[in-house]
């Protein structure tokens, strides 16, 4: 098991990466931009077989952000591959992300349904 | 502080830098030397303070990043700990972790807690999945008052679909690639 400081360390290193993105670029990155960068960074690093190493080292640091999500989309594909071939590039990703984009879509229309917008004071 | 110089249109601050540097211009308006002083100290002051300003800010900004990111992989590194030392998977456990992780930051969404945190925390809210299930709600929410179909169901995607598309097709063309080299 991975312990918990050294989640806080990999978590928040990756974070802050995206902080200095952000500061340095101003007003031209937006939160989207730095999920779609992180999610393909993470991806390709993946693909490179570098990112696991960094989930081995920060276990739920380097999962939880979203470029663990793109290594698990990568990873599921890879796995896939060596099963089902071909076929398994285009079904692997989504079959081991599916638990978190089910719950990101359900609960998202959910409390999009039941919660009205917060007026900004 | 100098609110009153700072608040002005540019050209109004123009012509008077001119008025302080010249004194008498156009006929109108003409400022006593003190006057002319005082400007001088407020262009000093807004030099220096520009030189000043950002750093402070960088340095809280990347503190706030950290800490609050770090927690959020933390609190999900303690629910897999917890998971596996209860005999399930660790694959199971971590994807059981983000759903988890994701059904709170939806919730505090909701709520508008999840807004007032990130704009202390900046990439320490946006980069977890915290994030991404935040910017689902948060475009949802937006676009409530186009109905429940096209208005919340389709706006759900405005953030969260161009971050799948990048996710899928990089894996895919990574799977391709191992599919070429393996056969």
């Amino acid at each position: 098991m991975v312990p918990l400081y050294m989640a806080f360390l990999v978590g928040g290193s990756l974070c802050l990466i995206g902080q200095i993105i952000m500061d340095a670029t101003k007003a031209n990155v937006t939160p989207g931009h730095i999920l779609v960068g992180y999610i393909t960074s993470g991806a390709i690093l993946s693909g490179l077989g570098i990112y696991q190493s960094l989930v081995n080292l920060g276990g739920a640091g380097a999962t939880v952000p979203l470029s663990g999500f793109g290594h698990l989309l990568v990873q599921g594909t890879l796995k896939a591959v060596e099963q089902r071939g071909l076929l398994g590039a285009f079904s692997g990703g989504v079959e081991a992300a599916a638990a978190g984009i089910t719950a990101a879509i359900v609960f998202g229309y959910l409390v999009a349904v039941v919660f009205n917008p917060k007026v900004k004071e | 502080m100098t609110p009153d110089v700072d608040s002005r249109p540019f050209l109004m601050n123009k012509n008077r830098l001119l008025w302080a540097k010249y004194g008498l211009q156009g006929g109108k308006l003409m400022q006593t030397p003190d006057q002319k002083l005082k400007e001088l100290d407020r262009q000093e002051y807004e030099e220096l303070a520009s030189q000043i300003r950002p750093k402070p800010k960088w340095a809280a900004n990347l503190l706030w990043a950290f800490v609050v990111g770090g927690l959020i992989c933390t609190l999900g590194q303690w629910m897999v700990n917890f998971m596996v030392s209860r005999g399930v998977s660790l694959a199971d456990a971590s994807s059981s972790a983000s759903c988890i992780l994701i059904f709170l930051a939806a919730m505090a969404t909701g709520l508008g807690y999840y807004n007032q945190l990130g704009q202390r925390a900046g990439a320490g809210s946006i980069v977890p999945i915290t994030g991404f299930a935040n910017a689902i709600v948060a475009s949802a929410l937006e676009f409530k008052r186009e109905g429940y179909i096209f208005g919340v169901g389709a706006r759900i995607f405005s953030v969260a679909g161009p971050t799948l598309v990048f996710g899928f097709v990089v894996a895919v063309l990574v799977g391709l690639i191992k599919v070429f080299l393996t056969s």
